[in-house]
């Protein structure tokens, strides 16, 4: 299963990113073989608006199937809830941290 | 013609500047217009106390999707550069909200699925006080851009004699919509490192919209001289310089005219009045 986190940067020592829709990065792990990739957000941080919108749709895009963010506004949460993702939500730490934390289900 | 009042940056005094030109220059026999483009925060109407004839809305036509010809391809969803569509399991979500109306989805959907429904975005008030002619617009609460709003009462603007388009501070689409088609600029500043900060940017707003602006300095005595050593060095005209009078301000709090009320401010106004006048007797070139 892929999950996605929202991250200060690419890495998974990376810090969480509290927002959403501005995120600067998407950290996308899959569970099952352990590989990550990452996805600039710059688009998103730019954007005048519409940011959670234009944020959802590229995470509904990438396949991911939980998101570990800081907030969702009320839009992004609409596009992501309409394609079955599950929204997560957590503070602090690094990309890792919320992944293993995942893992042993105590988020 | 028609002349815009904006700032760049909020509480300069656009409004106070904007009413009294208008009461002023009905006295003195002109044909005015007064509109207050500040649509989101509306106040020209607690100053001139005008009596409000029509009200009616405004409406922008904003994205449906029939679903039934929809065939989830995206393609709208990727034209959207309002982010006002999202494409999720070859189903189109919409954001009405976040619409602009630009017509970029309709241009590129394959099987035409785009339905274009009015939605209320605001209202536009007319009417008049005396000899001057009121329009307002106010938008819906709510709402994300008043841009349909101010494009709806620049629809309205009379082709005779003189409107006065009061517009919203800052220099981003709002103000850029009530300035472009006019036909000069007063900028309202004061002379602090924010005031001039934002003339700065109202200047090349204006600029690069091929308007020639004009400069009012409010509470002039206040401040420092950067605010005037910049309009000589960029050669823009002063047209007048207001003093700190916490009298105005006080006026203004009331909903009352201060060239009424405030001894020496009608004086002080009439000298912009004389030169709105003048530039109604040049021949066009604008």
């Amino acid at each position: 299963m892929k999950i996605a986190v929202t991250a200060q940067g690419g890495e998974l020592t990376s810090e969480l990113d509290p927002r959403f829709g501005r995120a600067k990065w998407f950290v996308i792990i899959d569970t099952e073989t352990g590989e990550h990739e990452s996805l600039d957000n710059s688009t998103g941080v730019n954007a005048s608006s519409g940011a959670g919108i234009a944020s959802g749709q590229r995470i509904v895009d990438s396949g991911v199937k939980t998101i570990i963010t800081g907030h969702c506004g009320p839009n992004a949460e609409r596009v992501l809830t309409s394609a079955g993702i599950r929204i997560v939500e957590r503070t602090g730490g690094t990309v890792a941290e919320a992944i293993e934390a995942f893992k042993k289900e105590e988020l | 013609m028609k002349l815009a009042i904006a700032s760049g940056k909020g509480g300069t005094g656009k409004t106070t500047v904007a009413t009294c030109l208008a009461s002023l220059l009905a006295e003195a026999g002109e044909k005015v217009t007064y509109i207050d483009c500040d649509a989101e925060e509306p106040n020209g109407h607690l100053i001139l106390q005008p009596t409000i004839e029509h009200t009616r809305p405004v409406e922008v036509s904003v994205v449906e999707i029939d679903s039934k010809k929809c065939t989830g391809c995206g393609e709208c969803c990727k034209a959207c550069q309002f982010h006002a569509l999202a494409c999720i399991n070859k189903s189109v979500t919409t954001f009405p909200q976040l619409c602009h109306a630009c017509g970029a989805c309709s241009l590129v959907c394959p099987v035409d699925a785009i339905i274009e429904v009015p939605q209320k975005r605001g209202i536009i008030r007319e009417g008049h006080v005396g000899n001057v002619a009121f329009i307002g617009g106010e938008m819906s609460v709510g709402e994300e851009s008043v841009v349909p709003i101010v494009r709806a009462l620049k629809a309205v603007v009379p082709s005779d004699g003189i409107s006065i388009l009061d517009a919203p501070p800052g220099t981003a689409c709002p103000a850029v919509e009530t300035i472009r088609g006019t036909d000069r600029v007063i900028l309202v500043t004061e002379p602090t490192p924010f005031g001039l900060h934002d003339l700065k940017l109202a200047v090349a707003t204006a600029r690069a919209l091929g308007l020639p602006a004009g400069v009012v300095i409010n509470r002039c005595d206040i401040g420092t001289s950067d605010t005037l050593d910049y309009c000589q060095e960029e050669g823009l005209e002063v047209l007048l310089e207001i003093p700190n009078d916490r009298a105005v301000a006080v006026a203004y709090s009331t909903g009352t005219l201060p060239t009424k009320v405030v001894p020496g401010f009608r004086e002080t106004m009439l000298a912009l009045v004389d030169k709105v006048v003048g530039w109604t007797e040049e021949p066009s070139n604008t």
